[in-house]
C-alpha cells in the first residue's frame, strides 16, 4: 500500500516553528523506507502523521495532505487508520496496554477490540507471536519481559492487527545489541513478506544493510532522499546531524588517498571483500 | 581524554583515593546470582567503559559504587569507606548515579531546578549551588535547555539534563549507565567531550555503554564483563584485539576494528588513521614480491 505525503507542514499546539515543512514524499508498496536525522529533525512527527495521530491525536495546525492507499489521513478516524497504518513506539512501555497479564492477552487484546472471532483471533495471535520469537514466552506477564522482548511484544500487537503499512519510531534506541539484530531480522522478515515499512533509526549500519530508500530529514525538511547509496554517498551528511557507518566513512579515506575506487559497500562483509581484491590485484 | 594506562592509574591510587572491590558476590533476593567474585581497583581521574551483553552483570556491579547495592560476600570501598557502613545519602557525595532511564530521577518542573537540587540538596551554600549549575550545564553542553521544562525535552535531551543534574553535585566518581542510548550522531559527540572534561578534571568516569564505537574513542580503559565476571580488563587497544574473549561476552569489536580483523591486518586497529597505516603497509609489503613475479626490476630505494 503507498504512502503519499504532498506539501505537508505541521506545528504542534502552542509552538512557534512548524516541526515538518512543505514535505512531499511517496513510498511505494513494499518498500523498507528509513527516515534518518538528528534528534529533533521531524522523524517522529512524520511517522505519527502517516499514521494520523498527526493531527488526530496531537492536534495543531497542518497544511498539505497525507494518503495511505489514496485514504486521506484528514478525513479519516483513527480507528479506520489503524486497520491500514500500525505503529511501535520507541519506548515499549508506552505501548504496552498494563491491562493483560499475559504476552498472549496482550496481543490478542486489540483483535478482541475489533470483535475478531475466537478462533480467528487465537491463530492470528500465534501466527504473530512466532513470528517475532516469543511463542515460548506466551504465558509470561508483559512486564516480565526485558526491553528487547517487550519491544518484539509491541511489534507482534501490530502484526495480529495484520496491517499493510508498518511505522516503526526509533523502536531500537533503547535495546542493546542483541535486541537490535533480533528487532532488525524482523524489519527484513516482514520486507521480504511484501509489507509496507518506515522506519526511523539512528543505527546507520542497519539502514546502510536493508533500506530501499533512505530520507535524511535535517529541521523539518527532507535535506536527502534516494537509495542507501545516494544519500550516504553525500559526502556532507555530517552537516545534518547524521554520521555514515563507520567503515562508509573509512572506505571514503582510502578513496582520498588512491588506495581503493568503486561503488560505495553498504556492508562491512562488502567492504571487506573490496579490499582484499585491492590486496590481491 | 586521559592517556594514561590503567598501570599507571593504578599506581597512582596508591594514595587510597580509588574504589576497590574484593572478590564481590551478589546475589538477588529471587535468588539470581548476577556477580560471581568480581575484583577491582578503579582509581581518581580514571575513563572506564563497562561492557557486556544484558544479564552479565553490569548494572548490579556499578550499583554497588554507591551502596545502593551491598554485596552478599566481598567488599566494596570508596575512598577507603566500606559501602557497608555507610548509607546511600552519605556515599551520594562521593559517587554520582544517573540511571539508564532519565524519567526515574526527574521530577523538577524546570531543568534550572533540576540540576540545582542535588548541589541544594547536599546543603551547598546559593551561591555555589549557582555556580555548579553553571558549570555542569556547560560540561553537558546543555545551557540552552536551562529554562524549559524537562517533560517537554524529548527522551535523549532528558537524559541529558539527568546527567547535568549528578554531575553538578560535583562528586570525584560519576557512573553513567548507558549514557549514549538513543542519542543522535551530535548527542554521543557531546557526551564523549564530557567524559574528556570530567576526566581531564580528575574525576574517574565509570560508563556501562552497549556501544563500542563510544567506548573505544572516548575511554582509556574498557572492562568486559560476562555471566557475573570480568573477563578483559586494558586499554581499547588489548581488549579489541580479543575477538575470540569478546564473542563470549556476546560484544562486537568497533567496526573498523572488525574491518581490520576480517583482512587480517594482523594488528588491532582502533580508527581510520590507524587502518589506513596499516592497509598501506599490507600492500607495501605484497607489492615487491609481485612485481617480482612480473618480471620487473626491483626499485632503486629497496636495493
Amino acid at each position: 500500500m503507498d504512502i503519499v505525503v504532498d506539501s505537508l507542514t505541521y506545528t504542534y499546539p502552542g509552538q512557534a516553528q512548524p516541526a515538518l515543512k512543505d514535505i512531499s514524499l511517496s513510498i511505494q508498496s513494499g518498500e523498507l523506507c528509513c527516515l534518518i536525522g538528528a534528534n529533533g529533525a521531524g522523524k517522529s512527527t512524520l511517522c505519527c502523521a502517516i499514521a494520523g495521530f498527526v493531527p488526530h491525536f496531537y492536534k495543531g495546525e497542518m497544511y498539505g495532505s497525507v494518503t495511505v492507499g489514496g485514504l486521506d489521513t484528514v478525513q479519516s478516524s483513527i480507528g479506520n487508520l489503524a486497520r491500514r497504518v500500525g505503529i511501535v513506539f520507541q519506548n515499549p512501555f508506552d505501548q504496552i496496554t498494563g491491562a493483560t497479564l499475559t504476552v498472549f492477552a496482550e496481543v490478542a487484546f486489540g483483535l478482541e477490540n475489533l470483535g475478531i472471532p475466537r478462533d480467528e483471533t487465537m491463530r492470528r495471535v500465534e501466527n504473530a507471536l512466532r513470528k517475532v520469537n516469543l511463542w515460548d514466552l506466551r504465558t509470561r506477564s508483559p512486564l516480565e519481559l526485558s526491553g528487547g522482548q517487550q519491544q518484539r511484544l509491541a511489534i507482534a500487537s501490530v502484526l495480529a492487527m495484520d496491517p499493510p503499512i508498518i511505522v516503526l519510531d526509533e523502536a531500537t534506541s533503547q535495546l542493546d545489541p542483541a535486541g537490535t539484530r533480533e528487532i532488525w531480522q524482523i524489519i527484513a522478515m516482514l520486507h521480504a513478506s511484501g509489507k509496507t515499512l518506515l522506519v526511523a533509526e539512528h543505527k546507520m549500519e542497519y539502514v546502510a544493510r536493508h533500506a530501499s530508500k533512505v530520507v535524511l530529514l535535517y529541521k523539518g525538511g527532507i535535506a536527502a532522499c534516494g537509495s542507501p547509496r545516494d544519500v550516504f554517498g553525500k559526502a556532507d551528511i555530517a552537516a545534518f546531524g547524521v554520521r555514515r557507518p563507520r567503515f562508509m566513512e573509512l572506505m571514503s579515506g582510502l578513496a582520498r588517498e588512491g588506495l581503493w575506487q568503486g561503488e560505495m559497500p553498504l556492508t562491512l562483509e562488502d567492504a571487506a571483500s573490496a579490499l582484499k581484491k585491492v590486496a590481491q590485484s | 581524554m586521559s592517556t594514561q594506562s590503567p598501570c599507571v592509574d593504578a599506581d597512582r591510587t596508591d594514595t587510597g583515593k580509588c574504589i576497590v572491590l574484593d572478590d564481590v558476590h551478589f546475589e538477588y533476593p529471587g535468588g539470581v546470582v548476577a556477580l560471581r567474585g568480581v575484583s577491582l581497583k578503579i582509581g581518581r581521574g580514571e575513563t572506564v567503559a563497562i561492557v557486556g551483553e544484558n544479564g552479565a552483570g553490569k548494572t548490579t556491579l556499578v550499583k554497588h559504587l554507591n551502596g545502593l547495592l551491598k554485596p552478599s560476600s566481598g567488599s566494596v570501598t570508596v575512598d577507603g569507606i566500606d559501602t557497608r557502613s555507610k548509607t546511600v545519602a552519605s556515599m551520594a557525595r562521593l559517587v554520582g548515579f544517573v540511571f539508564q532511564n532519565p524519567d526515574d530521577q526527574l521530577f523538577q518542573n524546570q531543568v534550572a531546578r533540576e540540576v540545582a537540587f542535588g548541589p541544594r540538596n547536599l546543603g551547598y551554600p546559593t551561591e555555589r549551588v549557582e555556580e555548579l549549575v553553571k558549570w555542569a550545564v556547560e560540561q553537558v553542553e546543555i545551557s540552552d535547555l536551562l529554562p524549559r521544562h524537562p517533560y517537554d525535552l524529548g527522551l535523549a535531551q532528558r537524559k541529558l539534563v539527568a546527567i547535568a543534574s549528578i554531575v553538578a553535585m560535583d562528586t570525584p566518581y560519576i557512573v553513567l549507565d548507558e549514557p549514549t542510548t538513543g542519542q543522535d550522531h551530535p548527542g554521543t559527540e557531546k557526551l564523549g567531550r564530557l567524559v574528556a572534561r570530567l576526566g581531564g578534571a580528575g574525576k574517574t568516569v565509570i560508563a556501562i555503554t552497549h556501544d563500542m564505537e563510544f567506548a573505544a574513542a572516548h575511554f582509556a580503559r574498557i572492562i568486559v564483563m560476562a555471566d557475573g565476571k570480568v573477563i578483559l580488563d586494558g586499554t581499547p587497544r588489548e581488549v579489541f584485539s580479543r575477538p575470540a574473549v569478546l564473542e563470549r561476552a556476546a560484544v562486537e569489536p568497533p567496526q573498523i576494528t572488525r574491518l581490520g580483523q576480517l583482512l587480517e591486518l594482523g594488528e588491532c586497529v582502533l580508527d581510520e588513521g590507524e587502518f589506513l597505516q596499516a592497509f598501506s603497509r599490507r600492500l607495501a609489503a605484497l607489492k615487491p614480491s609481485h612485481e617480482h613475479e612480473a618480471g620487473q626490476p626491483a626499485r632503486p630505494e629497496e636495493l
